[in-house]
């Protein structure tokens, strides 16, 4: 039976991991190929590289950290943060990544969703969704598609935009609800179960984890994957125990 | 040393990661004149099956890969690979493959769950005495991404999966170190680098322990 993955994720930033893990003794905190080999030896099912970078130099350094990490890596490398043509997409494969995520630059030009399907094949192309809710004047309230970070209201409906990207050649969604990012009061339900319910690829669900109860539901509102951050960083939780809760609550994992 | 080849197909550094990672020699290739002087070959792909193939026969490996596995030196063929060294394929139209093993790719009948495969799945052995099956526990994991997959006789199985039906997951012709891997051992932790230890050990390369 197929595996419900559990996906740690690290922010880079020139090439240095921001709030690495935090409780064991790395040489280096920062050191990407460290974190790498901590979370592969962890238990995690795939890791989530996000470059947070905004320089081109802080980019070059990205790929080859990336490349660097990929060497100790046996599971599956997902990365992402800034990727916005062809020619970087491919620089991310040939650096050691298996999938490679895009955002912002799927909404600028969604054809770029397509052109990467059909030059890299589905499976490696992640589209990423940063959704929060907003009000309209009569009350109704919908879900829109964030960029650029978070800071820019698209105005595109994301459940829309979710079934879009399948459409266009995604193999994967990537869905971080804005409104539930560091509550840690859980995952957005509501917003999984529309996306999940609209969409035949994996959703990976993203945003509020805080405790393995969290990680049980959004499996139950249908995700395939669930990342968290920093509740691994730090060790609130453990991906071994965080496992051994869902094999006991009947979820089937690795 | 294992050589791997490169047809312009697919990711080959992950593997070379691993071999390395194992303490395995490997060198990536593309002349087939080089195909006999290794110890062993692995075949890797991600990619489209008749695209595939016809680089394999463009470049001349597919001649070389059939004669030298023919002769006994051990092959391992991954995702793509695999499904290569199968007698036909059903993508995009009948494709002929390398015909190493007996069976044809055709697409996963899984009513009602998602295509590609893609993700950890567990594995039924068997074959426990084979060779390259001593690292693999019965229910073990390893990482699938395919929405092909082989026809073929238990006769040819070391291990399966599930997913809507019974998916070939680890094969080998009968009586020669020719083996597929529908799955990326490179990629699947310590089952899939277990399974690398097997077949370069196969190959008489020393493995770390």
């Amino acid at each position: 039976m197929l595996a419900k993955r559990i996906i740690p994720c690290l922010d880079v930033k020139d090439g240095r991991v921001v709030k690495g893990v935090h409780f064991v003794d790395l040489r280096d905190a920062g050191d990407i190929v460290d974190n790498a080999r901590y979370y592969n030896q962890e238990g995690a099912d795939e890791v989530c590289f996000l470059d947070i970078t905004a320089t081109h130099e802080g980019r070059k350094t990205f790929a080859d950290q990336v490349e660097r990490a990929a060497r100790e890596l046996f599971v599956p490398l997902t990365v992402g943060g800034g990727i916005g043509s062809i020619e970087e997409f491919r620089t991310m494969l040939l650096a050691g990544s298996d999938k490679v995520s895009i955002n912002s630059a799927a909404v600028r030009d969604p054809d770029l969703i397509t052109r990467a399907a059909e030059r890299f094949g589905s499976q490696c192309v992640v589209v990423a969704i940063d959704a929060r809710r907003v009000s309209a004047p009569d009350g109704s309230v919908s879900f829109h598609v964030y960029v650029r970070g978070g800071r820019e209201d698209t105005g595109i409906d994301a459940l829309w935009w979710a079934e879009e990207a399948e459409r266009r050649g995604a193999g994967e969604i990537l869905l971080t609800s804005m409104d539930t990012d560091g509550t840690r009061n859980g995952f957005d339900l509501e917003l999984l179960h529309e996306v999940c319910r609209r969409c035949s690829i994996p959703v990976i669900a993203s945003g509020g984890a805080g405790s393995p109860e969290h990680f049980y539901e959004a499996f139950e509102a249908g995700a395939d994957a669930a990342l968290a951050a920093s509740l691994f960083h730090y060790r609130e939780l453990s991906i071994g125990d965080l496992k051994q809760y869902l094999r006991n609550r009947g979820v089937s994992v690795r | 040393m294992i050589g791997v080849m490169d047809y312009g197909m697919g990711n080959l550094h992950s593997v070379c990661n691993a071999l390395h990672h194992i303490g395995v020699p490997c060198e990536i290739f593309r002349d087939p004149d080089m195909c006999g002087t290794y110890t062993g070959l692995i075949l890797p792909g991600v990619g489209a099956f008749p695209d595939a193939m016809r680089a394999l026969e463009a470049s001349g490996l597919a001649d070389r890969v059939r004669t030298c596995a023919g002769a006994g030196q051990p092959l391992l063929g991954i995702c793509l690979g695999m499904q290569l060294l199968f007698e036909e394929s059903t993508e995009f139209g009948t494709t002929k493959g390398l015909g190493l093993i007996p069976g044809r790719v055709t697409r996963i009948r899984a009513p009602g769950l998602k295509i590609p495969h893609m993700g950890w799945n567990s594995l039924h052995v068997w074959t426990p005495d084979d060779p390259l099956a001593s690292h693999i526990r019965e229910g073990d994991y390893v990482y699938f991404v395919h929405s092909y997959k082989a026809e073929t006789g238990t006769e040819n199985l070391v291990a399966s999966t599930e997913y809507g039906e019974r998916i070939p997951a680890l094969v080998r012709t009968p009586g020669l170190p020719v083996y597929g891997a529908q799955f990326h051992p490179e990629k699947s932790h310590e089952t899939g680098l277990g399974i690398l230890k097997d077949f370069t050990s196969l190959c008489g390369e020393v493995p770390n322990p």
